[in-house]
Protein backbone atom coordinates (compact mmCIF):
# COMPACT_ATOMS: atom_id res chain seq x y z
CA UNK A 1 0.00 0.00 0.00
CA UNK A 2 1.04 3.47 -0.96
CA UNK A 3 1.31 5.41 2.03
CA UNK A 4 -0.03 9.63 1.16
CA UNK A 5 3.56 11.13 1.13
CA UNK A 6 1.75 14.69 1.88
CA UNK A 7 -0.20 13.43 4.78
CA UNK A 8 2.98 11.97 5.72
CA UNK A 9 4.73 15.36 5.11
CA UNK A 10 2.27 16.93 8.03
CA UNK A 11 2.48 14.33 10.10
CA UNK A 12 6.34 15.06 10.23
CA UNK A 13 6.01 18.99 10.28
CA UNK A 14 3.79 18.84 13.45
CA UNK A 15 6.75 15.77 14.81
CA UNK A 16 9.30 18.18 14.71
CA UNK A 17 6.91 20.79 16.42
CA UNK A 18 6.22 18.26 19.40
CA UNK A 19 10.48 17.72 19.17
CA UNK A 20 10.84 21.50 19.81
CA UNK A 21 8.83 22.08 22.34
CA UNK A 22 9.42 19.35 24.53
CA UNK A 23 13.39 19.81 24.68
CA UNK A 24 12.28 23.40 24.91
CA UNK A 25 10.21 22.63 28.39
CA UNK A 26 13.34 20.18 29.28
CA UNK A 27 16.18 22.01 28.84
CA UNK A 28 18.33 19.75 28.01
CA UNK A 29 18.66 16.83 24.97
CA UNK A 30 19.21 16.17 21.44
CA UNK A 31 17.19 18.26 19.28
CA UNK A 32 19.70 17.84 16.23
CA UNK A 33 19.42 13.89 15.19
CA UNK A 34 15.80 14.13 16.60
CA UNK A 35 14.51 16.63 13.10
CA UNK A 36 17.30 14.68 11.23
CA UNK A 37 15.25 11.32 11.60
CA UNK A 38 12.21 12.61 11.99
CA UNK A 39 11.12 11.85 7.88
CA UNK A 40 12.88 8.55 8.49
CA UNK A 41 11.16 7.13 11.21
CA UNK A 42 7.66 8.90 10.15
CA UNK A 43 7.74 6.95 7.11
CA UNK A 44 8.82 3.59 8.85
CA UNK A 45 5.98 4.47 11.75
CA UNK A 46 3.47 6.18 9.89
CA UNK A 47 4.06 4.73 6.23
CA UNK A 48 2.46 1.44 7.04
CA UNK A 49 5.63 -0.56 7.73
CA UNK A 50 5.74 -1.65 11.54
CA UNK A 51 3.68 -4.18 12.97
CA UNK A 52 2.67 -2.96 15.94
CA UNK A 53 -0.44 -2.47 17.91
CA UNK A 54 -0.16 0.46 20.57
CA UNK A 55 -3.31 -1.05 22.33
CA UNK A 56 -0.87 -4.15 23.31
CA UNK A 57 2.66 -2.75 23.32
CA UNK A 58 4.36 -5.89 24.52
CA UNK A 59 2.67 -8.00 21.65
CA UNK A 60 5.09 -11.08 21.28
CA UNK A 61 4.54 -10.88 17.77
CA UNK A 62 5.35 -7.48 17.26
CA UNK A 63 8.30 -5.89 14.94
CA UNK A 64 10.74 -4.03 16.96
CA UNK A 65 12.22 -0.67 16.99
CA UNK A 66 15.56 -0.60 18.47
CA UNK A 67 16.68 3.00 18.84
CA UNK A 68 20.77 2.66 19.07
CA UNK A 69 21.37 6.15 19.14
CA UNK A 70 19.18 6.28 21.98
CA UNK A 71 19.79 10.31 22.21
CA UNK A 72 17.19 11.15 19.53
CA UNK A 73 14.71 9.74 21.71
CA UNK A 74 12.60 12.91 21.66
CA UNK A 75 11.43 12.10 18.09
CA UNK A 76 10.78 8.54 19.31
CA UNK A 77 8.80 9.64 22.08
CA UNK A 78 7.23 12.27 19.98
CA UNK A 79 6.58 9.34 17.13
CA UNK A 80 4.84 7.23 20.37
CA UNK A 81 2.83 10.08 21.71
CA UNK A 82 0.85 10.25 17.96
CA UNK A 83 0.31 6.52 17.70
CA UNK A 84 -1.31 6.37 21.16
CA UNK A 85 1.25 4.44 23.44
CA UNK A 86 0.16 7.24 25.47
CA UNK A 87 -1.29 10.77 25.94
CA UNK A 88 0.32 13.98 23.80
CA UNK A 89 0.71 15.65 27.75
CA UNK A 90 3.61 13.49 28.65
CA UNK A 91 5.77 15.03 26.19
CA UNK A 92 6.12 18.14 28.57
CA UNK A 93 7.80 16.04 31.54
CA UNK A 94 10.88 15.11 29.33
CA UNK A 95 13.47 14.70 31.40
CA UNK A 96 11.94 15.66 34.68
CA UNK A 97 12.00 13.89 37.89
CA UNK A 98 9.23 11.35 37.51
CA UNK A 99 8.85 11.42 34.53
CA UNK A 100 7.61 8.69 32.17
CA UNK A 101 10.20 10.32 29.54
CA UNK A 102 13.98 9.46 30.51
CA UNK A 103 16.81 11.26 29.02
CA UNK A 104 17.28 8.16 27.41
CA UNK A 105 15.25 5.29 26.16
CA UNK A 106 13.84 3.13 29.38
CA UNK A 107 11.06 0.03 28.74
CA UNK A 108 10.58 0.51 32.83
CA UNK A 109 9.18 3.98 32.21
CA UNK A 110 8.07 3.94 28.48
CA UNK A 111 5.26 1.78 26.69
CA UNK A 112 6.63 1.08 23.05
CA UNK A 113 10.14 1.06 24.04
CA UNK A 114 11.51 -1.99 22.89
CA UNK A 115 15.03 -1.88 24.40
CA UNK A 116 17.03 0.25 26.84
CA UNK A 117 19.86 2.48 25.08
CA UNK A 118 21.89 5.54 25.58
CA UNK A 119 25.51 3.98 25.27
CA UNK A 120 26.28 3.80 21.91
CA UNK A 121 27.29 0.71 20.28
CA UNK A 122 24.77 -1.81 22.42
CA UNK A 123 21.75 -1.14 20.83
CA UNK A 124 22.46 -2.65 17.64
CA UNK A 125 23.80 -5.79 19.57
CA UNK A 126 20.68 -6.43 20.95
CA UNK A 127 18.49 -5.93 17.78
CA UNK A 128 20.62 -8.25 16.25
CA UNK A 129 19.61 -10.82 19.03
CA UNK A 130 15.47 -9.80 18.88
CA UNK A 131 16.12 -10.94 15.09
CA UNK A 132 17.64 -14.46 15.92
CA UNK A 133 15.24 -14.60 18.81
CA UNK A 134 12.64 -14.51 15.81
CA UNK A 135 14.03 -17.06 13.65
CA UNK A 136 14.88 -19.40 16.65
CA UNK A 137 11.06 -19.35 17.53
CA UNK A 138 9.49 -19.47 13.66
CA UNK A 139 8.36 -16.23 14.26
CA UNK A 140 8.25 -13.36 11.75
CA UNK A 141 8.25 -10.40 12.92
CA UNK A 142 11.07 -7.76 11.77
CA UNK A 143 13.56 -5.66 13.57
CA UNK A 144 14.51 -2.28 13.00
CA UNK A 145 17.22 -0.08 14.33
CA UNK A 146 18.23 3.09 14.31
CA UNK A 147 21.95 3.91 14.32
CA UNK A 148 24.52 6.62 13.58
CA UNK A 149 27.51 7.59 11.81
CA UNK A 150 29.33 8.87 15.20
CA UNK A 151 27.65 5.48 16.68
CA UNK A 152 29.87 3.36 13.67
CA UNK A 153 33.06 4.50 15.59
CA UNK A 154 31.98 1.94 18.37
CA UNK A 155 33.89 -1.55 17.66
CA UNK A 156 31.10 -3.35 18.69
CA UNK A 157 28.46 -2.15 15.63
CA UNK A 158 31.21 -4.07 13.60
CA UNK A 159 30.91 -7.38 15.87
CA UNK A 160 27.51 -6.95 15.56
CA UNK A 161 27.81 -6.68 11.65
CA UNK A 162 29.79 -9.58 11.26
CA UNK A 163 27.75 -11.81 13.67
CA UNK A 164 24.59 -10.40 11.76
CA UNK A 165 25.66 -11.30 8.30
CA UNK A 166 27.23 -14.79 8.94
CA UNK A 167 24.34 -15.87 10.26
CA UNK A 168 22.11 -14.25 7.58
CA UNK A 169 20.09 -12.68 10.00
CA UNK A 170 17.41 -10.93 7.07
CA UNK A 171 14.92 -9.82 9.45
CA UNK A 172 16.87 -6.88 10.54
CA UNK A 173 17.02 -3.74 8.90
CA UNK A 174 19.28 -0.86 10.46
CA UNK A 175 18.36 2.87 9.37
CA UNK A 176 22.15 5.15 9.89
CA UNK A 177 21.73 8.37 10.30
CA UNK A 178 24.19 9.49 8.27
CA UNK A 179 24.60 13.69 9.01
CA UNK A 180 28.34 13.26 9.40
CA UNK A 181 28.24 15.11 12.80
CA UNK A 182 28.96 13.90 16.57
CA UNK A 183 29.17 15.70 19.55
CA UNK A 184 32.86 16.95 19.31
CA UNK A 185 32.06 18.55 15.10
CA UNK A 186 32.22 17.26 11.94
CA UNK A 187 32.54 13.46 11.61
CA UNK A 188 34.90 13.87 8.85
CA UNK A 189 37.34 15.84 11.28
CA UNK A 190 36.35 13.99 14.81
CA UNK A 191 37.11 10.29 13.09
CA UNK A 192 36.88 10.04 9.97
CA UNK A 193 34.28 7.09 8.61
CA UNK A 194 34.45 7.17 4.76
CA UNK A 195 32.39 5.28 3.24
CA UNK A 196 29.96 3.65 5.82
CA UNK A 197 27.59 1.30 3.33
CA UNK A 198 30.52 0.13 1.37
CA UNK A 199 31.81 -1.01 4.78
CA UNK A 200 28.64 -2.65 5.70
CA UNK A 201 28.54 -4.32 1.82
CA UNK A 202 32.07 -5.66 2.25
CA UNK A 203 30.52 -7.52 5.68
CA UNK A 204 27.76 -9.16 3.56
CA UNK A 205 24.84 -6.69 4.37
CA UNK A 206 22.41 -5.49 1.82
CA UNK A 207 23.12 -1.73 1.44
CA UNK A 208 20.70 0.90 0.14
CA UNK A 209 21.48 4.27 0.28
CA UNK A 210 18.82 7.45 0.12
CA UNK A 211 18.23 10.74 0.99
CA UNK A 212 16.39 10.61 4.60
CA UNK A 213 14.55 13.86 3.74
CA UNK A 214 12.53 12.45 0.84
CA UNK A 215 9.94 10.03 2.45
CA UNK A 216 9.31 7.92 -1.02
CA UNK A 217 13.07 7.20 -1.44
CA UNK A 218 13.07 5.84 2.24
CA UNK A 219 9.43 4.26 1.96
CA UNK A 220 10.68 2.11 -1.24
CA UNK A 221 14.20 1.37 0.49
CA UNK A 222 11.97 0.14 3.55
CA UNK A 223 10.20 -1.89 0.79
CA UNK A 224 13.38 -3.28 -0.83
CA UNK A 225 15.48 -4.11 2.33
CA UNK A 226 11.88 -6.73 2.98
CA UNK A 227 12.73 -8.54 0.18
CA UNK A 228 16.23 -8.86 0.57
CA UNK A 229 16.82 -12.23 1.39
CA UNK A 230 19.93 -13.97 3.44
CA UNK A 231 21.59 -10.97 4.47
CA UNK A 232 20.76 -8.14 6.84
CA UNK A 233 19.97 -4.49 5.48
CA UNK A 234 21.20 -1.46 5.92
CA UNK A 235 19.63 1.96 4.82
CA UNK A 236 21.99 4.74 4.81
CA UNK A 237 20.25 7.81 5.39
CA UNK A 238 22.12 11.21 3.93
CA UNK A 239 19.87 13.40 6.15
CA UNK A 240 21.17 17.07 7.77
CA UNK A 241 20.55 17.63 11.71
CA UNK A 242 18.59 20.02 12.55
CA UNK A 243 16.06 19.91 10.03
CA UNK A 244 13.79 21.68 9.36
CA UNK A 245 14.92 24.41 11.47
CA UNK A 246 17.71 27.00 9.45
CA UNK A 247 19.63 27.99 12.06
CA UNK A 248 20.04 24.61 13.79
CA UNK A 249 20.80 22.46 10.16
CA UNK A 250 24.30 21.12 10.10
CA UNK A 251 25.48 23.61 12.61
CA UNK A 252 26.77 20.63 15.32
CA UNK A 253 26.47 22.87 18.36
CA UNK A 254 22.95 21.70 17.92
CA UNK A 255 23.88 17.93 18.78
CA UNK A 256 22.53 18.57 22.35
CA UNK A 257 21.64 22.13 23.62
CA UNK A 258 17.92 23.02 23.70
CA UNK A 259 16.15 26.29 22.16
CA UNK A 260 15.34 28.85 24.75
CA UNK A 261 11.96 30.05 24.37
CA UNK A 262 12.56 32.76 21.50
CA UNK A 263 14.16 30.10 19.51
CA UNK A 264 11.77 28.00 19.98
CA UNK A 265 9.55 30.64 18.72
CA UNK A 266 11.08 31.45 15.61
CA UNK A 267 11.61 27.55 15.06
CA UNK A 268 7.89 27.03 15.25
CA UNK A 269 7.52 29.77 13.14
CA UNK A 270 9.80 28.49 10.33
CA UNK A 271 7.94 25.13 10.30
CA UNK A 272 4.36 26.82 10.13
CA UNK A 273 3.24 26.13 13.67
CA UNK A 274 2.20 27.73 16.93
CA UNK B 1 48.55 28.76 36.36
CA UNK B 2 46.43 27.77 39.20
CA UNK B 3 42.41 27.67 39.28
CA UNK B 4 41.36 30.88 40.84
CA UNK B 5 38.91 31.05 43.66
CA UNK B 6 35.86 32.61 42.37
CA UNK B 7 32.71 32.88 44.60
CA UNK B 8 30.52 30.90 41.90
CA UNK B 9 30.14 27.19 41.34
CA UNK B 10 32.19 24.98 39.35
CA UNK B 11 31.89 21.81 38.00
CA UNK B 12 34.96 19.15 39.14
CA UNK B 13 35.14 18.66 35.37
CA UNK B 14 35.83 22.31 34.68
CA UNK B 15 38.83 22.32 37.42
CA UNK B 16 39.88 19.13 35.51
CA UNK B 17 40.51 20.54 32.39
CA UNK B 18 41.87 23.90 33.57
CA UNK B 19 44.33 22.35 35.08
CA UNK B 20 45.05 19.49 32.53
CA UNK B 21 45.63 22.54 29.71
CA UNK B 22 47.93 23.92 32.99
CA UNK B 23 50.35 21.30 33.27
CA UNK B 24 50.37 20.63 29.35
CA UNK B 25 52.55 23.50 29.50
CA UNK B 26 54.06 22.69 32.12
CA UNK B 27 55.01 18.89 30.80
CA UNK B 28 55.89 17.42 27.24
CA UNK B 29 54.88 14.25 28.04
CA UNK B 30 51.70 14.25 28.85
CA UNK B 31 48.90 13.57 26.25
CA UNK B 32 45.08 13.44 26.37
CA UNK B 33 43.14 11.19 24.79
CA UNK B 34 39.16 11.41 24.70
CA UNK B 35 36.36 10.25 22.97
CA UNK B 36 34.30 12.27 20.96
CA UNK B 37 33.47 14.05 24.38
CA UNK B 38 36.03 17.12 24.91
CA UNK B 39 33.38 19.94 25.51
CA UNK B 40 32.04 18.43 28.15
CA UNK B 41 34.71 16.77 30.03
CA UNK B 42 36.66 20.00 29.22
CA UNK B 43 40.07 17.83 27.75
CA UNK B 44 39.36 20.60 25.13
CA UNK B 45 41.47 23.67 27.11
CA UNK B 46 43.78 21.18 26.47
CA UNK B 47 43.47 20.42 23.02
CA UNK B 48 43.18 24.17 22.32
CA UNK B 49 46.80 24.98 23.42
CA UNK B 50 48.60 21.54 22.92
CA UNK B 51 46.70 20.06 19.51
CA UNK B 52 49.78 18.11 18.56
CA UNK B 53 49.37 15.98 22.33
CA UNK B 54 46.11 15.82 22.06
CA UNK B 55 44.16 12.83 20.23
CA UNK B 56 40.04 12.59 20.02
CA UNK B 57 39.73 8.93 19.32
CA UNK B 58 35.75 9.31 18.28
CA UNK B 59 33.50 7.16 19.97
CA UNK B 60 35.61 4.40 21.15
CA UNK B 61 36.08 4.09 24.37
CA UNK B 62 37.76 0.46 24.45
CA UNK B 63 40.22 1.42 21.85
CA UNK B 64 40.65 4.41 23.81
CA UNK B 65 41.70 3.04 26.73
CA UNK B 66 43.92 -0.09 24.95
CA UNK B 67 45.54 3.42 23.12
CA UNK B 68 46.56 4.67 26.28
CA UNK B 69 48.36 1.78 27.44
CA UNK B 70 50.61 1.42 24.59
CA UNK B 71 51.10 5.73 24.43
CA UNK B 72 52.14 5.58 28.38
CA UNK B 73 54.43 2.11 27.13
CA UNK B 74 56.58 4.41 25.16
CA UNK B 75 57.40 6.33 28.05
CA UNK B 76 54.37 9.16 27.84
CA UNK B 77 51.84 10.26 30.75
CA UNK B 78 48.62 9.59 29.32
CA UNK B 79 45.53 11.24 30.29
CA UNK B 80 42.14 9.39 29.28
CA UNK B 81 38.32 10.67 29.30
CA UNK B 82 34.99 10.45 28.57
CA UNK B 83 32.18 9.93 30.71
CA UNK B 84 32.26 7.59 33.62
CA UNK B 85 30.33 5.55 32.27
CA UNK B 86 31.74 4.61 29.43
CA UNK B 87 35.56 5.05 30.18
CA UNK B 88 35.40 2.40 33.07
CA UNK B 89 32.24 1.33 32.56
CA UNK B 90 32.40 0.08 28.61
CA UNK B 91 35.95 -0.30 28.84
CA UNK B 92 36.51 -2.12 31.95
CA UNK B 93 38.06 -5.30 30.43
CA UNK B 94 40.43 -2.98 28.86
CA UNK B 95 41.32 -1.23 31.51
CA UNK B 96 41.78 -4.36 33.85
CA UNK B 97 43.98 -6.22 31.19
CA UNK B 98 46.05 -3.15 29.62
CA UNK B 99 46.16 -0.65 32.79
CA UNK B 100 46.00 -1.79 35.51
CA UNK B 101 47.87 -5.30 35.20
CA UNK B 102 50.93 -4.05 33.34
CA UNK B 103 50.40 -0.60 35.56
CA UNK B 104 50.13 1.32 32.85
CA UNK B 105 50.68 5.61 33.67
CA UNK B 106 47.43 6.21 32.27
CA UNK B 107 45.24 8.59 34.43
CA UNK B 108 41.55 7.78 33.50
CA UNK B 109 39.54 10.78 34.56
CA UNK B 110 35.54 9.94 33.97
CA UNK B 111 33.00 12.99 34.18
CA UNK B 112 29.34 13.03 34.66
CA UNK B 113 29.49 10.13 37.25
CA UNK B 114 27.70 9.30 39.75
CA UNK B 115 23.60 10.65 39.99
CA UNK B 116 24.68 14.26 39.53
CA UNK B 117 24.64 13.87 35.94
CA UNK B 118 20.99 13.93 36.18
CA UNK B 119 18.63 14.57 33.34
CA UNK B 120 20.67 11.69 30.91
CA UNK B 121 19.04 9.31 33.16
CA UNK B 122 20.09 5.73 34.51
CA UNK B 123 21.99 4.79 30.96
CA UNK B 124 24.42 7.59 32.31
CA UNK B 125 24.28 7.79 35.66
CA UNK B 126 27.43 5.70 37.00
CA UNK B 127 26.64 4.44 40.13
CA UNK B 128 29.44 1.50 39.75
CA UNK B 129 32.80 2.96 39.25
CA UNK B 130 33.88 3.37 43.00
CA UNK B 131 33.62 -0.37 43.14
CA UNK B 132 34.91 -1.74 39.71
CA UNK B 133 37.77 0.23 40.07
CA UNK B 134 38.99 -0.20 43.43
CA UNK B 135 39.00 -4.10 43.34
CA UNK B 136 41.94 -3.75 40.56
CA UNK B 137 45.16 -4.03 41.93
CA UNK B 138 47.52 -1.24 41.05
CA UNK B 139 44.67 0.81 40.31
CA UNK B 140 43.75 4.04 42.91
CA UNK B 141 40.90 5.91 43.22
CA UNK B 142 40.33 9.59 43.71
CA UNK B 143 37.17 11.33 43.79
CA UNK B 144 37.88 15.14 44.19
CA UNK B 145 34.91 17.34 46.22
CA UNK B 146 35.52 20.59 44.70
CA UNK B 147 37.43 22.59 41.96
CA UNK B 148 40.55 23.52 44.46
CA UNK B 149 40.57 19.64 45.74
CA UNK B 150 40.68 18.31 42.02
CA UNK B 151 43.30 20.77 40.81
CA UNK B 152 45.37 19.12 43.98
CA UNK B 153 44.20 15.60 42.71
CA UNK B 154 45.21 16.06 39.04
CA UNK B 155 48.70 17.70 39.69
CA UNK B 156 49.41 14.80 42.27
CA UNK B 157 48.18 11.74 39.82
CA UNK B 158 50.15 13.54 36.92
CA UNK B 159 52.98 13.06 39.47
CA UNK B 160 52.84 9.56 40.21
CA UNK B 161 53.68 7.29 38.13
CA UNK B 162 50.87 4.23 37.75
CA UNK B 163 47.32 3.69 36.96
CA UNK B 164 44.49 6.07 38.66
CA UNK B 165 41.00 6.89 37.87
CA UNK B 166 39.57 10.20 39.26
CA UNK B 167 35.75 10.54 39.57
CA UNK B 168 34.75 13.65 38.34
CA UNK B 169 30.94 15.82 38.23
CA UNK B 170 28.80 17.48 35.27
CA UNK B 171 26.90 19.59 38.06
CA UNK B 172 28.56 22.62 39.00
CA UNK B 173 29.05 22.92 42.97
CA UNK B 174 30.40 25.42 45.61
CA UNK B 175 33.91 25.42 45.77
CA UNK B 176 34.35 25.41 50.03
CA UNK B 177 37.54 23.75 50.69
CA UNK B 178 39.65 26.36 52.79
CA UNK B 179 42.98 28.01 51.06
CA UNK B 180 45.18 26.20 53.03
CA UNK B 181 43.65 22.65 52.06
CA UNK B 182 45.96 19.76 51.27
CA UNK B 183 45.03 16.78 49.39
CA UNK B 184 47.65 13.81 49.73
CA UNK B 185 47.26 10.59 48.10
CA UNK B 186 45.88 8.04 51.16
CA UNK B 187 45.31 10.66 53.14
CA UNK B 188 42.02 11.82 55.03
CA UNK B 189 41.15 15.09 55.35
CA UNK B 190 39.27 15.61 58.83
CA UNK B 191 37.28 18.69 58.00
CA UNK B 192 35.48 18.91 61.16
CA UNK B 193 36.67 17.19 64.63
CA UNK B 194 34.01 15.41 66.49
CA UNK B 195 33.59 13.15 69.48
CA UNK B 196 29.99 12.03 68.77
CA UNK B 197 29.87 9.97 65.46
CA UNK B 198 31.96 10.41 62.46
CA UNK B 199 30.56 10.75 58.71
CA UNK B 200 32.79 9.98 55.75
CA UNK B 201 32.04 11.82 53.00
CA UNK B 202 33.32 11.57 48.96
CA UNK B 203 33.26 13.77 46.24
CA UNK B 204 29.37 16.27 46.14
CA UNK B 205 28.56 14.56 49.20
CA UNK B 206 31.24 16.12 51.06
CA UNK B 207 29.52 19.54 51.60
CA UNK B 208 26.08 18.19 52.74
CA UNK B 209 28.02 16.41 55.03
CA UNK B 210 29.19 19.36 56.95
CA UNK B 211 25.83 21.06 56.20
CA UNK B 212 24.45 17.76 58.38
CA UNK B 213 27.17 18.11 60.86
CA UNK B 214 25.71 21.97 61.04
CA UNK B 215 22.10 20.56 62.25
CA UNK B 216 23.53 18.01 64.12
CA UNK B 217 25.49 20.52 66.39
CA UNK B 218 22.46 21.95 66.73
CA UNK B 219 21.36 18.93 68.46
CA UNK B 220 24.78 19.24 70.51
CA UNK B 221 25.86 16.30 68.81
CA UNK B 222 29.70 16.71 67.69
CA UNK B 223 30.55 15.24 64.35
CA UNK B 224 33.26 14.35 62.99
CA UNK B 225 33.85 15.04 58.97
CA UNK B 226 36.04 13.25 56.87
CA UNK B 227 36.89 14.04 53.58
CA UNK B 228 37.35 10.22 52.04
CA UNK B 229 38.84 11.80 48.71
CA UNK B 230 41.75 8.92 48.42
CA UNK B 231 39.14 6.26 48.25
CA UNK B 232 42.61 4.13 46.99
CA UNK B 233 44.39 3.62 48.66
CA UNK B 234 42.85 4.58 52.08
CA UNK B 235 44.05 6.21 55.27
CA UNK B 236 43.55 3.26 57.34
CA UNK B 237 44.88 5.17 60.58
CA UNK B 238 42.71 8.01 60.23
CA UNK B 239 39.50 5.42 60.09
CA UNK B 240 40.40 2.90 63.23
CA UNK B 241 41.13 6.53 65.19
CA UNK B 242 37.87 7.80 64.21
CA UNK B 243 35.73 4.32 64.85
CA UNK B 244 37.44 4.58 68.24
CA UNK B 245 37.09 7.82 69.45
CA UNK B 246 33.50 8.18 68.14
CA UNK B 247 32.35 4.76 68.33
CA UNK B 248 29.91 5.06 65.16
CA UNK B 249 30.21 5.98 61.89
CA UNK B 250 27.91 7.09 58.76
CA UNK B 251 29.09 7.01 55.13
CA UNK B 252 27.97 9.06 51.94
CA UNK B 253 28.01 8.80 48.79
CA UNK B 254 26.33 9.07 44.97
CA UNK B 255 27.04 5.36 44.21
CA UNK B 256 25.58 1.86 45.25
CA UNK B 257 26.04 0.88 48.40
CA UNK B 258 27.45 -2.41 47.66
CA UNK B 259 31.18 -1.66 47.12
CA UNK B 260 32.02 2.02 47.10
CA UNK B 261 33.56 3.74 49.31
CA UNK B 262 31.55 3.35 52.37
CA UNK B 263 32.37 -0.77 51.80
CA UNK B 264 36.05 0.37 52.16
CA UNK B 265 35.86 2.39 54.86
CA UNK B 266 33.09 -0.48 56.60
CA UNK B 267 35.99 -3.20 55.39
CA UNK B 268 38.40 -1.00 57.20
CA UNK B 269 36.45 -0.95 60.33
CA UNK B 270 35.21 -4.26 60.63
CA UNK B 271 39.19 -5.46 60.33
CA UNK B 272 40.36 -3.02 62.93
CA UNK B 273 38.22 -1.22 65.34
CA UNK B 274 34.60 -2.68 64.76
CA UNK B 275 31.76 -0.14 65.23
CA UNK B 276 28.40 0.47 63.53
CA UNK B 277 28.78 1.82 60.06
CA UNK B 278 25.96 2.93 58.26
CA UNK B 279 26.42 3.39 54.71
CA UNK B 280 24.06 6.07 52.72
CA UNK B 281 24.32 5.52 49.08
CA UNK B 282 22.18 3.68 46.04
CA UNK B 283 20.06 1.03 47.62
CA UNK B 284 20.69 -1.11 44.83
CA UNK B 285 18.56 0.34 41.89
CA UNK B 286 19.37 2.43 39.24
CA UNK B 287 18.81 6.29 38.98
CA UNK B 288 16.47 8.01 37.10
CA UNK B 289 16.21 11.61 35.30
CA UNK B 290 15.85 14.85 37.09
CA UNK B 291 18.14 17.21 37.74
CA UNK B 292 21.05 16.38 40.18
CA UNK B 293 19.92 18.69 43.58
CA UNK B 294 16.79 17.26 43.16
CA UNK B 295 18.20 13.58 42.86
CA UNK B 296 20.46 13.53 45.11
CA UNK B 297 17.15 14.96 47.46
CA UNK B 298 15.42 12.26 45.94
CA UNK B 299 17.63 9.04 46.71
CA UNK B 300 18.69 10.65 50.59
CA UNK B 301 21.96 11.89 49.46
CA UNK B 302 21.47 15.55 51.40
CA UNK B 303 21.93 17.52 54.97
CA UNK B 304 18.69 15.61 56.17
CA UNK B 305 19.06 12.15 55.51
CA UNK B 306 22.33 12.12 56.54
CA UNK B 307 22.30 13.66 59.84
CA UNK B 308 18.67 11.53 59.99
CA UNK B 309 21.02 8.34 59.48
CA UNK B 310 23.47 10.15 62.46
CA UNK B 311 20.69 10.43 64.89
CA UNK B 312 18.96 6.99 64.05
CA UNK B 313 22.19 4.98 64.20
CA UNK B 314 23.02 7.11 67.89
CA UNK B 315 19.52 5.88 69.17
CA UNK B 316 17.50 9.30 68.86
CA UNK B 317 14.13 8.95 68.25
CA UNK B 318 13.14 10.86 64.81
C1 LIG C 1 29.29 4.58 24.55
C2 LIG C 1 28.97 6.01 24.48
N1 LIG C 1 29.97 6.91 24.39
C3 LIG C 1 29.70 8.22 24.37
C4 LIG C 1 28.41 8.66 24.42
C5 LIG C 1 28.10 10.14 24.43
N2 LIG C 1 27.51 10.54 23.16
C6 LIG C 1 26.19 10.74 23.00
S1 LIG C 1 25.76 11.13 21.45
C7 LIG C 1 27.38 11.08 20.92
C8 LIG C 1 27.72 11.36 19.50
C9 LIG C 1 27.28 10.28 18.63
O1 LIG C 1 27.32 10.64 17.29
P1 LIG C 1 25.97 10.71 16.43
O2 LIG C 1 25.02 9.69 16.91
O3 LIG C 1 26.35 10.68 15.02
O4 LIG C 1 25.44 12.13 16.89
P2 LIG C 1 24.36 13.08 16.16
O5 LIG C 1 24.43 12.83 14.70
O6 LIG C 1 23.03 12.76 16.74
O7 LIG C 1 24.77 14.48 16.49
C10 LIG C 1 28.21 10.74 21.99
C11 LIG C 1 29.67 10.62 21.90
C12 LIG C 1 27.38 7.70 24.52
N3 LIG C 1 26.09 8.04 24.60
N4 LIG C 1 27.69 6.39 24.53
MG1 LIG D 1 25.75 11.87 13.44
Amino acid sequence: MTPDFQELAIVANELRGDVLRMLQLAGSGHPGGSLGMTDVFTTLWFGGHLKVDPQNPTWEDRDRFVLSNGHICPILYAILARQDYFPREELWTLRKLGSSLQGHPDFHFTKGVDCCTGSLGNGVSVALGMAMGARAQGKNFRVYAGTSDGESQEGQVWEMASAAAHHKVDNLTLLMDRNGIQIDGFTKDVMDQGDLGAKYKSFGWHVQEVDGHDMMAIHQALNEAKKASGKPQLIVCNTVLGKGVSFMENEPGWHGVTPDEEQLKKALDELGLD
Amino acid sequence: MTVTQTSGEVATREAYGKTLAALGGERQDIIVLDADLSGSTKTANFKKLYPDRFFNMGVSECNMIGTASGLASTGLTVFASSFSMFAVGKAFEQVRQEIALPVANVKICGTHAGITVGEDGASHQTLEDIAIMRVLPNMRVFVPADARETEQVIRAVAASPGPAYVRLSRMKTPQFLPDDYNFEIGKINTLRDGADITIAATGTTVMHALAAADALASKGISARILNVCSIKPLDTETLVKAARETGAIVTVEEHQRAGGMGSAVAEVVAEHAACPVRRLGMNDRFGESGSGGQLMDHFGLTAPAISGAALELLGHAS
